[in-house]
C-alpha cells in the first residue's frame, strides 16, 4: 500500500510541473551557521515556488541537542522529510543499520554526483552496496593553526611531526610561554588525539583501526596515547573550562602558539576577530598528517517514510548540485564537496583547502561522526576521561578496545 | 453509598491518568531497563525495536563492567554532592534565619535578597558561576579587590580528588554505614524504651557489621583495584546549588522561628535557660519536622541535578558527572537505551528511599489524627 502510494507520489511528483506542499529540514544551523542554510533555503523556494519550506532547527554545537531530538522524532514514527547528519558511520551506524534510510545510489548515478565527489568520500557515505546521504560541505579537522607574527617573534617555525612539535614546545616554554598549544573542553581532547593518531598511525592505520584491522591495543595504538600525553604536557591545564573559541583566542591574543582545530577556525577568525587569512593568522595541516586530509562533512538523508518525498529529493538535488554548493559554503566557512566549484568564491583559506581537498589523500574523522558510530563515539569521550585522569596510555587503550568490542566496531 | 460512587467517579480520570502516564511508564522503563535495547545496533532505533530480556545484566555492567567506570564515579560524585548541598543548605538557611530573626534592621530587604536566588533556574545560576569561577577571574581575583595576592584555586577544571577509596571496598562501607544507621536507631529505641525495636535493630546491625568486618571486606566487584572519591571540581557547583537554594531553608526556618510561642521562650527564661540552652534544647527541637521536610525537598534536588550540571560543565566533563547526565548521555547520544533506563530505575529506587519513609510517617501521623 505504502509502495502504492510513493509510486504514485512519485508519478504526480515528475508530471506536475508546479510542485506543492511542504518540506520540513530539520538541521542544528542556527546562530552563526543560520544565513549558510537560509540562502540555501531562498535558492530552493526560487525553483518551487509552491512549496512552503519549513525550518525546523534546533541550536546546539555539532547537533547535540538536535540528534537527541530527532531520535525521540524517529523513534515516535514521525521523521522529518529530510535531516542533516554527519555524513559516514554517525548515519550508517545509527539509521542505516536500523533500516531507517533510503538508498540514494540512483539518484547519486543521475545526477553525476559519481564523478563530482572524490572517491574516497563515497566510500565514506557507503554502506553495503548503498550510499546513504548527499555531503553539503567539507571540513577539515587536521589543521593547525599559529599567529606568523608571532612564529617570528618568537624564532620558531610551524612543527611538522609530532617530534619536531615536542622540541619546539620546549623550546617556547624555555622563552617563558607557559602553555604552547592551546586547548579546550573535552571534545576538544578528542579532536586533538585523532590529528595526533592519524600522524602516529597514517592514513591505513587510522583506516583500520576504525575496520576492526588493527587493535586499539595493538602496541602501535597504544603508542598513540604516549604521544598524545606527552603533547598534553605542551597545553595549558584550564582546558576543561574553555570553549574551542577560547582556545583560540589564546593562540589570537599570543598566549599560546598553536592550536589544532577543524577549519571552522578560520570562520571564527576571520569574520569574528576580523583577521585577515594568510597574513594575520596561518594554517598548517597538523604535524605529521601533511598530504592527508581529515575531513567531515554535514549531509542530508531520505528517511523511509517522508512525508513529501518528492519536495525532499528536489531538496537533496539542490544540496548536491555546484549551485546549491557555491551559494551555501562561502556563507558557511566549509568547502564544497564537489570537485568542479568555483574558488573565486572562496577565501584565501577556502582556496587553499579546496587545492588540499582534490589532491590529498581523504580520511574521515572520528569525533564528527565520519568512521565511528554514534555508539561508539559517544564513549570515547569515557576513555579519554580515564586517560586524562590516570595518564595511563594502556588503560585508555584497553578501555577503548572494550567499546570496540561491545559495539561490534568494523563488523 | 452513593457519595462513594461519586467520588469515585471523580477521581476515575486522574486515577486512570496517573496510571498511564506514570506507574504504566515505569513498569516500561524497568521492562527496557531488563531488555537489550541498544545492544544490536541494527534494532537499537529500528521503527519498531525488538528486544531480548536479559535480565539484570545491564545493572551488572553499571556496578562492575569495564567501560562503565564513569558510571561509578558518577555516583560517589551524587553521594558527596547530596551530602555537602544539604548540610550547607541547612546550615546557611539556619544561620541566616536566626540572624533575620532576631530583626536587624532592613529585615524585610534582606529577606527578599536572601530568597530571591530561588527565582531563577538553575540554567541561570550555572552559568553565571561557570563565569564566576573561571579559573583567571571571578571569584579567584576577588582578594585583589583589597590588596591579597589572588587565590589559584582552579575550580570547575581541577581534577584531583580527596577521600579516595577502592570500588571494590564498596560493600564493605555500604554495610558499615547501613550497620551504624541501625545502631543509631537501636540506641534512639533504647531511649524510648520500646524493647522490641531495640532487640531487632540492634540484631541486624550487629549481623550487618561482623559480615562487613568479617566477608564483606574480601568481596571483589572489580578484577583490579578502581580509585574513585570526591572530586574537587564539585566543589563550584555545591557552592553554586547552595547559593540558590540557602535562601529556601532561610524561608522555611524563618517560618518556623516565628511560629515558636513566645511563652515557650519565655518560659525557657525563667527558667534561667541561657541563650545557646534556649537554642539546643528548645528552639532546635521544635524546628525538626521543617528540617525534616527540608531534608526531603533538597535530597530530591539533590539526587535529580541535572541541569545546574549541563550548564557549569558541560555534559562531556567526567569529574563533575553524576548520574542523570551520564543516563542522558548512554540514551541519548550512545543510542545505549536499556542502560540509560537501568540508571533511570535506579535514580527512582534512590528517590524513593528519601521519599517513601517520609510519606510513610506523615501518613501515619495522619491517621494517627
Amino acid at each position: 500500500m505504502r509502495k502504492w502510494l510513493l509510486a504514485i507520489g512519485v508519478a504526480l511528483g515528475f508530471s506536475a510541473l508546479a510542485q506543492t506542499g511542504k518540506l520540513e529540514i530539520f538541521s542544528w544551523w542556527a546562530g552563526d551557521e543560520g544565513p549558510a542554510l537560509e540562502a540555501l533555503i531562498r535558492l530552493y523556494k526560487q525553483k518551487y515556488p509552491g512549496v512552503e519550506v519549513i525550518n525546523a532547527t534546533v541550536t546546539g554545537g555539532a547537533g547535540v541537542n538536535a540528534k537527541a531530538v530527532l531520535k525521540t522524532r524517529m523513534l515516535g514514527g514521525d521523521p522529518p522529510d529530510t535531516f542533516q547528519v554527519h555524513a559516514g558511520q554517525e548515519l550508517i551506524g545509527t539509521w542505516v543499520v536500523a533500516d531507517r534510510m533510503e538508498d540514494l545510489t540512483s539518484l547519486f548515478r543521475q545526477e553525476g554526483w559519481l564523478q563530482a565527489f572524490p572517491k574516497g568520500l563515497i566510500d565514506l557515505l557507503s554502506y553495503k552496496g548503498g550510499i546513504w546521504s548527499v555531503p553539503v560541505n567539507i571540513h577539515r579537522s587536521n589543521v593547525m593553526w599559529y599567529i606568523p607574527a608571532k612564529l617570528r617573534e618568537w624564532g620558531v617555525t610551524p612543527p611538522k611531526t609530532w617530534a619536531d612539535f615536542l622540541a619546539t614546545c620546549q623550546t617556547l616554554k624555555r622563552k617563558g610561554l607557559e602553555a604552547p598549544l592551546a586547548l579546550g573542553e573535552n571534545w576538544t581532547q578528542q579532536h586533538l588525539w585523532e590529528s595526533v593518531a592519524l600522524a602516529t598511525l597514517g592514513a591505513d592505520g587510522w583506516a583500520n583501526l576504525w575496520n576492526g584491522k588493527l587493535k586499539f591495543t595493538d602496541p602501535k595504538a597504544v603508542a598513540v596515547w604516549d604521544t598524545f600525553g606527552k603533547v598534553l604536557d605542551c597545553a595549558n591545564k584550564d582546558a576543561a573550562g574553555l570553549s574551542w573559541q577560547q582556545a583560540v583566542d589564546r593562540v589570537v591574543q599570543g598566549k599560546a602558539a598553536f592550536n589544532i582545530m577543524g577549519d571552522w577556525a578560520a570562520g571564527y577568525m576571520s569574520t569574528t576577530l576580523k583577521l585577515k587569512p594568510g597574513t594575520d593568522f596561518a594554517w598548517a595541516p597538523s604535524p605529521g598528517t601533511s598530504g592527508v586530509f581529515m575531513m567531515l562533512s554535514d549531509s542530508f538523508g531520505l528517511p523511509k517514510g517522508a512525508k513529501n518525498r518528492q519536495n525532499a529529493i528536489n531538496w537533496l538535488k539542490l544540496v548536491g548540485s555546484k549551485e546549491g554548493q557555491d551559494t551555501f559554503n562561502p556563507l558557511k566557512g566549509s568547502i564544497a564537496a564537489r570537485l568542479d566549484s568555483d574558488p573565486a568564491k572562496y577565501n584565501a583559506y577556502g582556496q587553499s583547502a579546496m587545492k588540499d581537498w582534490q589532491s590529498n589523500r581523504i580520511v574521515g574523522s572520528l569525533v564528527h561522526g565520519a568512521v565511528a558510530p554514534e555508539s561508539f563515539m559517544s564513549q570515547f569521550g569515557t576513555v579519554m576521561e580515564i586517560f586524562l585522569q590516570s595518564k595511563n596510555p594502556q588503560a585508555a587503550a584497553n578501555a577503548a578496545q572494550a567499546i570496540a568490542n561491545q559495539v561490534g566496531l568494523g563488523r | 453509598m452513593r457519595d462513594r460512587i461519586t467520588a469515585f467517579l471523580v477521581l476515575l480520570p486522574s486515577l486512570v491518568a496517573v496510571g498511564i502516564f506514570v506507574y504504566g511508564f515505569i513498569g516500561q522503563n524497568l521492562w527496557v531497563s531488563f531488555s537489550d535495547w541498544g545492544k544490536n545496533p541494527t534494532q537499537a532505533l529500528a521503527l519498531r525495536p525488538e528486544l531480548q530480556f536479559v535480565g539484570l545484566e545491564n545493572y551488572r555492567e553499571l556496578f562492575s563492567g569495564f567501560v562503565d567506570v564513569r558510571f561509578r564515579q558518577s555516583v560517589v560524585n551524587l553521594i558527596f554532592f547530596t551530602l555537602f548541598f544539604m548540610a550547607g543548605t541547612l546550615g546557611l538557611g539556619l544561620l541566616l534565619a536566626i540572624a533575620l530573626d532576631r530583626g536587624p534592621k532592613g529585615e524585610g530587604f534582606f529577606r527578599t535578597v536572601f530568597l530571591f536566588p530561588m527565582a531563577l533556574s538553575f540554567v541561570v545560576t550555572g552559568t553565571i558561576w561557570r563565569w564566576l569561577l573561571q579559573p583567571q577571574g571571578g571569584v579567584n581575583v576577588l582578594p585583589t579587590l583589597f590588596g591579597f595576592p589572588p587565590f589559584n584555586f582552579p575550580w570547575l577544571t581541577t581534577r584531583q580528588q580527596v577521600l579516595v577509596f577502592d570500588w571494590n571496598q564498596l560493600p564493605f562501607y555500604t554495610a558499615l554505614a547501613v550497620g551504624l544507621t541501625l545502631l543509631y536507631l537501636a540506641w534512639q529505641a533504647h531511649r524510648g524504651g520500646e524493647r522490641k525495636r531495640l532487640f531487632w535493630s540492634l540484631l541486624s546491625s550487629g549481623l550487618l557489621l561482623l559480615w562487613a568486618l568479617t566477608l564483606g571486606r574480601n568481596i571483589r566487584l572489580l578484577p583490579y583495584a578502581e580509585p574513585h572519591g570526591f572530586s574537587l571540581a564539585l566543589v563550584g557547583v555545591i557552592l553554586a546549588a547552595v547559593w540558590q537554594m540557602s535562601g529556601y531553608t532561610m524561608a522555611l526556618y524563618l517560618a518556623g522561628l516565628r511560629g515558636i510561642p513566645v511563652e515557650i521562650l519565655e518560659a525557657a527564661k525563667v527558667d534561667g535557660a541561657s541563650e545557646w540552652q534556649t537554642y539546643r534544647y528548645v528552639i532546635f527541637p521544635l524546628l525538626a519536622p521543617i528540617t525534616l521536610s527540608a531534608l526531603i525537598v533538597l535530597g530530591h534536588i539533590a539526587l535529580k541535578i541535572f541541569d545546574l550540571i549541563f550548564a557549569m560543565a558541560g555534559l562531556d566533563y567526567a569529574p563533575t558527572d553524576v548520574p542523570a547526565i551520564y543516563m542522558y548521555l548512554l540514551a541519548f547520544r550512545g543510542n545505549q537505551f536499556a542502560k540509560g533506563a537501568a540508571i533511570g530505575i535506579l535514580l527512582l529506587l534512590l528517590v524513593a528511599m528519601v521519599v517513601i519513609p517520609y510519606l510513610a510517617s506523615q501518613l501515619r501521623k495522619e491517621v494517627r489524627r
